[in-house]
């Protein structure tokens, strides 16, 4: 309906369509029957109609609004379900992009490999995403291209959209997934198919992350937000449910292991031991659980650089 | 005056002194009240939790509260409004003062289990509640305890599940109660379909409380099982399956929605044609309707769940069920909008919220459309729009027949009248806050703006600050309302038996009635709604 959601994706005419056939017959029996009832308010009120007539009901009108509503439902449900089979048929050629979900972050593997906090696709491409999601429910919800999709850890799920319209949109977790739900946001931004392709010629690194070029001492930086640590961590001190990095290499930290508290001091094999294996010990009065393990997706290129930047923070 | 002939219920000196006289109570009219006084204190908590997170809401981010205390006061107001306030609701205020002396009995069937289903009550609130004051603090799951989240969280959702299984017990009780009730104890000429509605629906309900509550009940001990013994049922990481919970907790809790709705239905049915002087239009048509809602209710509840990944085939019979039981409602919509033809309208407070009732009943049933469609729902689902729509229902629906039918039967609770014009002023106020406070969020849902969410973005600035200002609109009408009801219930003038010109069998007892209700049992020889005037007097 909106001008600027207009095309943004291949199901946005259908669907809108869909919801404005609904929505009409809709106000209209609204607004019908709230006439109806405001006139015999009006009309028939006491002391304009001081006695009633005795009417106990009409077969005729039993059967008229029965019949008649049920084909109005059958209809819109059939107009629903057609629109709903459209969005379930994956075109073959369709892209596939690999989504991750956990607490509060979304991030996308491309099928070379890279990997981005925002969604890149190619504009008038079929475009799949194989949703993922580590730790509770998410659901992966494009408003502009009118696709959601709950996301079940141990559950494998799909969508697909292709959009023609290049440009930015938000992408939310619709599904409640704690704390700070309402923060787990991405972007969607559709790009033209050449611009696509040259994305993944430059180096995959975490360098490049976003296209965006960094001093070599914070790339690091651009590790946290490409995995989405942010949503629990900051690099200024500030507690949020994780601990801050600020200062954090060389400290001692007091930690939970096997329901015993001992004191470590936080060196290059603790921080690897928090991110490989975060459950192994908790630093006391932090929850168990929350940070997952990123094995198989902070590569080992990637451990140096966030090394380099939590040393840099502590200096 | 009065014109009473017996002392009534409340006068009556029984054995026990002071509260006891009523805690204690085994009348069905003291029980009602119990449970009035409880569910109102505990809506009122519920509305002002609503009305914090209003506040929270009426800026981008931070603007009282922090996104742990936002998360835990939804979850609150979701559990205390559906499991304390709306799933009792009618039929435990009304169902118990009125049943029996709507169909011409001394009381119920069972008035100990009565009274015990009151005290479970009141200790499955308790046990809910207890969480906030435990280490750890109230849950934050929302009110449908979705897993695998419920499973992870270190905050305190058992009790609220406990709490949730016992008050189940409650509602088991009082639907068999009811059932054997309207089975055996009729007055003589009372036969089935000379019944009044409001019993009919009860009867509906009955039979949704005591089939699908017992399966939240298994659910909610498998929950219990699962996190203090780590049974794997649900939590993908024990083996469970987090869908099947969904499954489990949608069978119960969407026939829960008729269990709120169809007595709300009821007290409509009663109120309109008592103020339009006139019998109802199409009663047997207003029967049938609900026993096909309360049936067909039963297999609807997987249009909560469309985008959970569910097979295809799953996902249109769902829908076209859903679609299905849209009929039923349209037809009692139409029915009671035909009654009002050729009536003789008296306009008092009762038929203002009867009439305002069914304007918010279409809105929230028509958005329940566009909610039922598949592809629309896809983009609908898990935002405001949601939240408006079962606002719309179980607010608007129940709420609205709730104080409808609390003006209507004032009189005769409490044997006193309410200033009229303040009540028809508390009404109005109340029914502008209400469509101000949540026909925005159809607006924000369609634009995308999720559920359960304590921050958003500038776009959807605006109508949160309209909505905002709704529900202050709300909360100031829902003041007159109160003070004005409080007020009269001892100071009111003194009601006649049948201030409003009611056919039902309660308008023929004194207001407040006698510990008996009936000085002999009445026979009964005509239909519930005859309204002609040569047929009585
Ligand atoms: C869902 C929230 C969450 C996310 C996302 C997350 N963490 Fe954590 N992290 C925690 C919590 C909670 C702790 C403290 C408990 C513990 O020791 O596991 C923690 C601890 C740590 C520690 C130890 C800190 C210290 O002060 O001892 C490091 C290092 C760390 N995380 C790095 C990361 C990195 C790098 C990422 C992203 C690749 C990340 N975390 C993502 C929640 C998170
Ligand atoms: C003054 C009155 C009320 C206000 C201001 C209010 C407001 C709200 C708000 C802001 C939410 C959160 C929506 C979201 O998740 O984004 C909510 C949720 C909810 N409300 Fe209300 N509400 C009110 C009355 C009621 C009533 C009377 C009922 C039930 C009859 C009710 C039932 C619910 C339920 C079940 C939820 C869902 C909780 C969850 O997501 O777990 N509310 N309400
Ligand atoms: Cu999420
Ligand atoms: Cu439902």
């Amino acid at each position: 309906m909106n001008e600027s959601t207009n095309n943004a994706s291949n199901f946005v005419s259908q669907v809108d369509s869909a919801f404005v056939f609904i929505f009409g017959i809709s106000i209209f029996f609204l607004l019908g029957i709230t006439a109806f009832l405001v006139y015999y308010i009006i009309r028939y009120r006491k002391s304009k109609n001081p006695v009633a007539e005795h009417i106990e009901g009409n077969n005729t009108l039993e059967i008229v609004w029965t019949v008649i509503p049920t084909i109005l439902v059958l209809a819109m449900f059939y107009y629903g379900w057609s629109g709903w089979r459209y969005q379930k048929e994956v075109p073959d050629d369709a892209i596939p992009i690999k989504t991750i979900a956990r607490m509060w972050s979304f991030t996308f593997q491309y099928e070379n490999g890279m990997i981005t906090d925002t969604l890149f696709v190619p504009k008038d491409k079929a475009v799949k995403l194989d949703l993922v999601a580590l730790d509770v429910l998410h659901s992966l919800y494009i408003p502009a291209f009118r696709v959601k999709q709950d996301m079940v850890p141990g559950k494998e799920a799909l969508i697909w959209f292709e959009s023609g319209r290049e440009g930015e949109y938000d992408v939310y977790c619709a599904e409640y997934c704690g704390l700070l739900h309402s923060y787990m946001k991405s972007i969607v931004k559709v790009i033209p198919a050449l611009q696509y392709e040259e994305m993944f010629k430059i180096d995959s690194s975490a360098i490049a992350v976003n296209n965006i070029e960094v001093d070599k001492r914070t790339a690091g930086a651009a590790v946290t937000r490409k995995y989405g640590c942010n949503a629990c961590h900051t690099a200024d001190g500030t507690k949020l449910v994780g601990p801050s990095y600020k200062n954090i290499m060389g400290r001692t930290r007091t930690v939970i292991r096997d329901k015993e508290e001992i004191e470590v001091v936080a060196d290059e094999d603790y921080i690897r031991r928090s991110i490989y294996e975060p459950n192994y010990e908790i630093v006391k009065g932090y929850e168990k659980g929350l940070m997952l393990s990123y094995k198989d997706q902070v590569t080992e290129e990637e451990f140096q650089l966030l090394l380099d930047y939590f040393k840099y923070l502590s200096e | 005056m009065s014109d009473r002939t017996n002392l009534s219920f409340r006068e009556e000196k029984g054995n026990r002194k002071g509260i006891f006289a009523w805690i204690l109570s085994t009348d069905h009219k003291r029980i009602g009240i119990l449970y009035l006084y409880s569910i109102v204190a505990f809506f009122l908590t519920g509305v002002v939790l609503g009305i914090l997170m209003k506040l929270e809401l009426l800026a981008p981010g931070k603007t009282v509260m922090d996104p742990a205390t936002y998360n835990a006061i939804f979850t609150l107001h979701g559990v205390i409004m559906i499991f304390l306030v709306v799933v009792p609701g009618l039929p435990a205020v009304f169902g118990n003062f009125l049943l029996p002396i709507m169909i011409g009995a001394k009381d119920v069937a069972f008035p100990k289990i009565n009274l015990l289903s009151w005290w479970i009550y009141v200790f499955g609130a308790i046990i809910a509640l207890s969480s906030l004051f435990m280490a750890g603090g109230p849950p934050d799951t929302g009110w449908t305890f979705y897993a695998p989240y419920a499973f992870k969280t270190n905050t305190n959702m058992l009790p609220a599940v406990l709490g949730a299984f016992i008050l189940g017990f409650s509602s088991i009780l009082t639907g068999i109660n009811f059932i054997v009730t309207i089975h055996r104890m009729r007055a003589p000429g009372m036969t089935w379909f000379k019944m009044p509605l409001f019993p009919w629906t009860l009867y509906g309900t009955g039979w949704i409380q005591i089939l699908a509550t017992p399966i939240v009940g298994i659910t909610l001990l498998m929950i219990v099982g699962e996190r203090v013994l780590n049974i794997g049922f649900f939590d993908p990481a024990l083996g469970g399956d987090p869908i099947l919970y969904q499954h489990l907790f949608w069978i119960y809790s969407h026939p829960a929605v008729y269990i709120m709705i169809l007595p709300a239905m009821g007290a409509i049915s009663e109120i309109i044609p008592t103020f339009a002087n006139k019998s109802i239009f199409g009663y047997k048509a207003i029967v049938l309707s609900t026993l096909a809602i309360a049936f067909v209710g039963y297999f609807v509840w997987g249009h909560h769940m469309f985008t959970s990944g569910m097979s295809g085939t799953a996902l249109y019979t769902f829908s076209l069920l859903t679609f299905i039981v849209a009929i039923p409602s349209a037809i009692k919509v139409f029915n009671w909008v035909s009654t009002l033809h050729k009536a003789s309208i008296q306009l008092e407070a009762p038929f203002f919220w009867a009439a305002s009732f069914l304007f918010v009943f279409m809105i929230g049933g028509l958005s329940g459309i566009a909610l039922g469609a598949l592809t629309t729902n896809i983009h609908l689902h898990d935002t405001a729009f949601v939240v408006a729509h079962f606002h719309f229902i179980v607010f608007g629906g129940v709420g609205f027949a709730f104080m409808g039918a609390i003006h209507y039967w004032f009189p005769k609770i409490w044997g006193r009248m309410y200033n009229a014009r303040l009540a028809t002023t508390g009404w109005m106020i109340f029914f502008i806050g209400f469509c101000t406070l949540y026909l925005p969020m159809f607006f924000l849902g369609f634009s995308g703006m999720p559920r359960r969410y304590y921050d958003y973005v500038e776009e959807f600035h605006g109508p949160n600050v309209v909505s905002t200002i709704g529900s202050w609109v709300l909360a100031l009408g829902l003041i007159i309302i109160l003070y004005n009801l409080i007020r009269s219930a001892t100071k009111g003038e003194v009601a006649t038996k049948n201030p409003w010109g009611g056919r039902t069998l309660e308008w023929t007892v004194d207001s407040p009635p006698s510990l008996e209700n009936f000085d002999e049992i009445p026979v009964v020889t005509r239909s519930p709604y005859d309204y002609r005037k040569n047929i009585d007097e």
